[in-house]
């Protein structure tokens, strides 16, 4: 009752998802290290602030509230892991730094949270990707990494 | 056939509502083409700011046109498949609804009160009457679906052994899917929103209104491409010379939208802190699996044209393309409905980074989501939308189309400014160009410390897109007022292109009847949300009051302090 082709259009739809769910669940623990991870949310991160651990390892807990990121510059040296701490302080806002496909958003009474390994010198980007009120365009960060200058 | 006057004016009237408002939509589209590209380094221009612009441009191009156009469709198709007309009353009172709701919405929107844009995310709040001018606009859309339901369940008595149209199953699978969704849209709106922007309640929970807009949020998209999928499976086969192919893998395709077209809002949430890695996980996958239906839908329209071709007798592989009537403007639907299918291959292509949970990292929010899709919204659907509403004024007014051979062009000239303007916008947002941004203001102005000379070319290249575009748009609206200003030269009727089937298959009852099918949805739905929910109740986060676009202080602090 079922002709072919119309079974062959059946089965290539099928497999053609198989193999694209295939691939999501196959990268899901080696690239799992910058996807976004929920903390349960307590008011010691709303204060915006950087944490030095060790040489290597930083936080920072990242507040971003109209039109501004708190901290708003942070320097970090070359080869380092940092761990980002995301909250809003008010409406929803975005966290992108693009070269380092880290892509949060902060949201009121949440908390994400990304790791992300900076090993080449340079000026990283913070954009606001989320529209939040006539101040948007400018809400910007930067991340700088060469501090203290390398040998 | 033929139909009565008042069900006439109401289809005609719920077209033209939209398309007049289709003006303002289309011109803010060109003009944040403009401020992004950095050509004005200004908040506004005319006096309409920017947000409040691109505010405009998504509540009409993807809420007003959209629900009207698949109303006054469902009344076309409903009425000329069951061969009964609804009930005009209930007609009626759901058009004027729609109007009311608009009206309310339109005032909040132009008078600056709810520059929130369209998904209006809270704590930013925006004027009541907008919030309750987009819940009776949804009231209103769901009253036909009431009574199309109990028109088919009549019709069914005495048709119980006879396919069910395949439009009458799109119809109804497209608004009980939207009815599903939007009852998560009203709880929003009506009980967290409403209150809450009236001062009755202080604070309100920002991931819950997050869910609960995607739960809508995403399965809106179906709401607007099932209409444009009915088309391509009853009429584009007719209109390129051939038959539909497979009716049966046209109905489970159908079926399949019932059952996935919600349960994958979260993968518009795959950043947001709040929901679990789990449930972000599960729902990724769905999204895979409603691609399904889109991809069998592909073959299958794809063989009913080769079809087509052949018996006009097309040689080799691909020769059948060339046969098909791309500029035949007495079937100028056929053009609309192929150029929305080219651009929906690229659509739903580079949909797969945005719904692949990983993937997402690198470009969401950016501008590679617009550039996605308005080769889907402003690709099958809105091409399907602005042919057949040309072709419905026409009929049910008894003109002669306005410029047929401008006609034929214009979902070209379209399909090729779409094209242009999503290249820039997908190339900008892979280096980082975000959405729903006034670039003009600070990353666009070269006097600005922000500025981003990387960002000029993709900008530039989306700003020569959206001119295209915005020519072509403003040609439909010549032709669409044009035909309805003329005079009344054709007999006023109802005459649907009706695609016959290429095998006889027999009645499959399971795909004959919507009860299994919906059971199937309730019980997916339920293993998608309940998790997601329960979690946002289990983190139990603290609420934010409500705070103005132009104020950092939350609004209640600011009415203390006065």
């Amino acid at each position: 009752m079922i002709d072919k082709y119309e079974k062959g259009i059946f089965i290539t739809s099928a497999l053609v998802m198989m193999l694209f769910i295939f691939s999501l669940v196959y990268s899901l623990d080696k690239k799992s290290r910058n996807i976004t991870e929920c903390l349960p949310f307590n008011k010691s991160y709303r204060n915006g602030r950087v944490v030095k651990i060790d040489d290597k390892t930083y936080q920072v807990f990242m507040v971003a509230k109209m039109w501004a990121f708190d901290p708003e510059k942070i320097y970090i040296p070359v080869d380092s892991d940092v761990d980002f701490y995301i909250t809003s302080n008010d409406v929803v806002h975005g966290f992108n730094i693009a070269e380092k496909n880290i892509n949060l958003m902060a949201i009121y009474g949440g908390v994400g949270k990304t790791t992300v390994h900076f090993d080449k010198p340079g000026v990283y980007n913070i954009v606001c990707h989320e529209y939040c009120g006539t101040g948007h365009q400018f809400m910007h960060g930067q991340v700088i990494v060469n501090y203290p200058e390398s040998k | 056939m033929e139909i009565s006057r008042s069900l006439k004016r109401i289809i005609v009237i719920e077209l033209f509502v939209p398309v007049s408002l289709l003006t303002i939509g289309i011109y803010h589209g060109l003009m944040q083409t403009i401020y992004r590209a950095g050509l004005l380094h200004q908040a506004n221009a005319l006096k309409l700011d920017y947000y409040q612009g691109l505010t405009l441009h998504g509540v009409i191009n993807a809420v007003v046109l959209t629900t009207f156009f698949a109303v006054a469709f469902g009344h076309a198709t409903i009425t000329y498949y069951l061969k009964r007309e609804p009930n005009l009353l209930v007609a009626k009172l759901s058009m004027w609804l729609m109007i009311v709701g608009t009206v309310m919405a339109a005032w909040a929107m132009l008078s600056g009160n709810a520059s929130v844009l369209y998904t209006f995310y809270p704590p930013l709040k925006a004027h009541p009457l907008f919030y309750l001018g987009a819940a009776l606009l949804i009231v209103g859309s769901w009253l036909p679906f009431f009574n199309w339901a109990w028109m088919y369940s009549q019709w069914k008595k005495i048709n119980s052994e006879v396919k069910t149209p395949i439009a009458v199953i799109g119809t109804l699978v497209n608004f009980t899917i939207w009815f599903v969704c939007t009852l998560a849209v009203a709880y929003e709106v009506l009980v967290l929103l409403i209150p809450w922007s009236m001062g009755w309640t202080k604070t309100i929970d920002v991931t819950l209104s997050r869910t609960l807009f995607w739960f809508f949020g995403h399965a809106l998209v179906y709401f607007w491409l099932l209409p444009a999928y009915i088309m391509y499976y009853t009429m584009l086969p007719k209109l390129a010379g051939g038959k539909l192919y497979s009716d049966l893998a046209g109905r489970i395709a159908f079926f399949s939208f019932l059952i996935l077209s919600i349960p994958v809002g979260v993968h518009h949430q795959f950043a947001d802190p709040g929901i679990t890695r789990g449930v972000k996980m599960f729902q990724g996958v769905l999204t895979f699996g409603i691609a399904i239906p889109s991809f069998m839908t592909a073959f299958n329209l794809a063989a009913s044209m080769e079809y087509a071709g052949k018996q006009k007798g097309s040689k080799g592989l691909f020769g059948w393309i060339k046969k098909l009537p791309f500029l035949d403007p007495d079937r100028y639907l056929f053009a609309y409905m192929i150029c929305g299918l080219i651009l929906f291959i690229f659509g739903g292509l580079t949909g797969i980074p945005n719904a692949s949970y990983q993937l997402n990292n690198v470009i969401h929010n950016t501008a590679f989501l617009p550039g996605h899709f308005h080769m889907t919204v402003a690709g099958p659907v809105f091409l399907a939308i602005i042919g057949m509403s040309t072709f419905l004024i026409a009929q049910l007014k008894g003109k002669k189309i306005f410029w047929p051979k401008i006609n034929v062009i214009i979902p070209y000239l379209w399909m090729i400014g779409v094209f242009i303007f999503s290249s820039g916008l997908m190339w900008g947002g892979l280096i980082g160009e975000p959405r729903r941004t006034n670039l003009g203001l600070s990353y666009l102005n070269p006097s600005s410390p922000l500025y981003r000379p990387d960002w000029v070319p993709t900008t530039m290249l989306a700003l020569a897109g959206g001119v295209i575009m915005f020519v072509a748009g403003m040609l439909y609206f010549v032709v669409f007022f044009g035909t309805l200003l003329r005079k009344k030269t054709e007999d006023a009727v109802l005459v649907l292109p009706e695609s016959e089937v290429l095998h006889f298959e027999k009645r499959v009852p399971l795909l004959d009847k919507f009860k299994p099918w919906l059971v199937v949805m309730g019980v997916v739905l339920l293993l998608a949300y309940v998790p997601a929910l329960w979690g946002i109740y289990k983190n139990n986060a603290p609420k934010a009051p409500p705070y103005q676009i132009s104020n950092p202080m939350p609004d209640t602090l600011t009415v203390l302090k006065k």
